[in-house]
């Protein structure tokens, strides 16, 4: 069996949330002591009391098991509330589990915030200690590493400016320099990436995959972008409502996530209030082999009549990479009342997978779109034995979804 | 975890306290005129007023050879330490409520950082009483060299007291309306202004279970050769040690839920 670094077990967390009535969370003195009284001195069973105190148990985390290998990086998935930071409290030791356990071997860092302990008013070579510190590095450590995280942070000029004069973008890039800098054995990253430009964004992922890769190290990432939760981590954790969805490799938990996610927008409904509306929009099969034609059929309702109009199209795949766009100019009128429109969408080299249209329509070039349904219907592309590509067992999400055509040695 | 990790982890943080102390000392006189004189100022004056007032107003006297200024501020040298520490250390926890929501260390490094704090400001206050002993050339007798004893015992009656307010006052806020009046009666109830011969004979055993009058008599010992009531220490070292063991306690039950209570 491989090395084992955090161990989870039937681990559940919840909060008590008190009504109008209950006793607050942060009860005055007076309370309690008032509360014990009555309770040494009344006869009333503790069931009695339960129903004079209108407060509610609400589950975090609730049964929540599962292993972690050293080296993996972990991908925490799940929707707002879904109780990720409950669990990356637990396993940070922030907060204390309510029943089970989690055992962590090592060290861990934890970065559930951007800048943890920076203070306004320090500059920031005063900050750059203040928070490696903090994040649990020695002061002769942060000495040694200072250059490198100047550098890192491109900040070498506003060294000595409190950093309640930085933008935004420095703020940030400075607070994660420190934190790239740092050797431990597990690293929990929550959603730090959100702010900050893409640039900075890619050479943060690179700095993190430089340090799980190196040294074998441990990283547990939340993070709403699914591409680089995809792209960096190879293992994957499903929470949903506090408890365990699924786990096991990225791709798989990545899909099913998507698609749960996917499947909670999927509802269509017509925006009638609109002059011009779809009123249906289906596709002819919801299942399409490699290289065939999909048929989407649209019906649009229109309360006058207009001589020509524009059809816009965009194909996303589940994690809304978009595979390609189109602009189809009709020159058939659209006419009062009901429309019927099939558009024939041959899917030549866009390879298996979950994908969607995103359709509008427009009356003129302004491209000014009277509706849009978004991300439905959906559909999937199979492989198909007779008509496969060769790469197409092989390929990998991070290459597209599209199979360059017409490329060949000359 | 087991107690013997527990101090073994604090020590692996020990770092984190200077540095806390450190942006607490440098924050507090950013942006002031006469920066870090103020730690200078503020006890000098309080001294010279109280002995305006008790000596040359209410005409106390004091029993011992000392001039009365001297031992006045000989009392406010540690009755300030103790207070200033109260004051920071029961306001520190949810003062850095931002920080303990996000990293993991032992939490007894912020109540201990602020301890190191007000410690910088005792150094300070002690600078003064030596220059007034040099200007009322006043030489301390041969118990000075306790005096290391008597300042390990006021840190330690400053922080068992101030780990049973950090940890009330995460759960109950009351406490921080409490504090300041609590400290501001301290002051009268403890011989800072006074000398503890002051007080009747028969009432002096009770008196002593103030462990801060146990503490402020012995430092007048210590600088000023006054005689000192040994009962009163005793009692005083025997409530101060218990202080600290149950507020330790005390605290590291409370720590597990101080996130969940912020």
């Amino acid at each position: 069996m491989a090395d084992t670094i955090i161990e989870v077990r039937d681990l559940s967390k919840n909060y008590i949330i008190s009504h109008e009535n209950g006793r607050d969370a942060n009860a005055n003195l007076r309370e309690t002591i008032t509360h014990q009284f009555k309770r040494m001195f009344s006869k009333s069973s503790p069931q009695q009391e339960n129903n004079v105190q209108t407060s509610e148990k609400f589950w975090a985390l609730q049964d929540v098991s599962f292993d972690i290998e050293r080296g993996s990086r972990v991908g925490i998935l799940g929707s707002n509330g879904a109780g990720k930071s409950t669990l990356l409290k637990i396993l940070s030791k922030i907060i204390e589990p309510s029943e089970g356990y989690a055992k962590v071997t090592g060290h861990v860092v934890s970065l559930l915030e951007v800048g943890t302990g920076f203070h306004q008013e320090l500059t920031g070579r005063e900050n750059i200690f203040l928070n490696g510190v903090i994040l649990g590095m020695s002061r002769a450590e942060i000495r040694k590493k200072f250059d490198e995280i100047v550098d890192f942070a491109e900040i070498a000029q506003f060294l000595d400016t409190p950093v309640k004069k930085y933008s935004s973008g420095m703020y940030m890039r400075l607070a994660f320099a420190v934190a790239a800098h740092l050797e431990p054995e597990i690293l929990i990253i929550d959603e730090v990436l959100a702010v900050g430009d893409s640039r900075f964004q890619k050479k943060c992922i690179n700095k993190m995959d430089e340090i799980s890769r190196g040294d074998g190290r441990t990283v547990l990432f939340v993070s709403h972008n699914l591409e680089a939760v995809r792209s960096f981590c190879n293992k994957g954790i499903y929470l949903n409502s506090g408890k365990l969805a699924m786990q096991g490799d990225i791709e798989e938990v990545a899909n099913k996530y998507a698609s749960f996610y996917n499947g909670k927008l999927t509802a269509f409904k017509p925006n009638s209030h609109k002059p011009i509306f779809f009123n249906s929009i289906t596709v002819n099969s919801p299942i399409v082999p490699f290289n065939n034609a999909i048929v989407l059929q649209c019906e649009v309702i229109s309360d006058s009549h207009q001589d020509s109009y524009i059809i816009g199209m965009t194909i996303t795949d589940t994690f809304d990479n978009k595979v390609g766009s189109i602009l189809l100019n009709n020159k058939e009128p659209l006419k009062k009342g009901v429309n019927h429109i099939n558009i024939k969408v041959p899917f030549t080299n866009v390879v298996p997978g979950d994908y969607k249209f995103i359709t509008a329509l427009a009356l003129d070039e302004t491209l000014n779109n009277e509706d849009v349904v978004w991300d439905y219907p959906g559909f999937t592309i199979t492989p198909d034995s007779a008509n496969n590509h060769f790469m197409i067992p092989k390929w990998h999400h991070s290459w597209g979804a599209h199979i360059m055509p017409d490329i060949s040695f000359i | 975890m087991t107690k013997k990790n527990y101090w073994r982890e604090l020590w692996n943080y020990h770092e984190l306290i200077y540095i806390l102390s450190w942006r607490d000392i440098k924050i507090r006189y950013k942006q002031t005129v006469m920066g870090a004189s103020w730690g200078i100022i503020r006890p000098l004056v309080t001294t010279i007023i109280f002995t305006v007032v008790f000596n040359r107003i209410a005409k106390l006297q004091n029993p011992s050879a000392a001039p009365y200024i001297l031992m006045v501020s000989a009392g406010m040298l540690p009755w300030q330490f103790f207070a200033s520490a109260l004051g920071e250390t029961s306001n520190s926890v949810i003062g850095n409520a931002g920080l303990i929501s996000k990293v993991y260390f032992p939490r007894l490094i912020i109540p201990l950082s602020s301890i190191v704090t007000s410690l910088v400001d005792f150094m300070v206050a002690f600078v003064i009483i030596i220059a007034m002993m040099i200007w009322f050339q006043f030489a301390p007798g041969w118990q000075i060299i306790l005096l290391p004893f008597f300042i390990m015992l006021l840190i330690a009656s400053a922080l068992g007291v101030g780990l049973f307010l950090t940890a009330l006052n995460v759960k109950y806020r009351d406490f921080r309306h409490l504090i300041p009046f609590v400290i501001q009666v301290g002051l009268y109830v403890t011989p800072v202004a006074f000398s503890s011969k002051s007080i009747p004979a028969h009432w002096r055993i009770w008196y002593s279970i103030n462990p801060m009058a146990g503490i402020v008599d012995g430092f007048r010992w210590c600088l000023l050769d006054d005689t000192l009531y040994w009962p009163g220490l005793i009692i005083s070292i025997v409530i101060t040690l218990f202080l600290l063991v149950a507020g330790l306690r005390y605290f590291r039950k409370m720590e597990k839920n101080f996130v969940d209570d912020i």
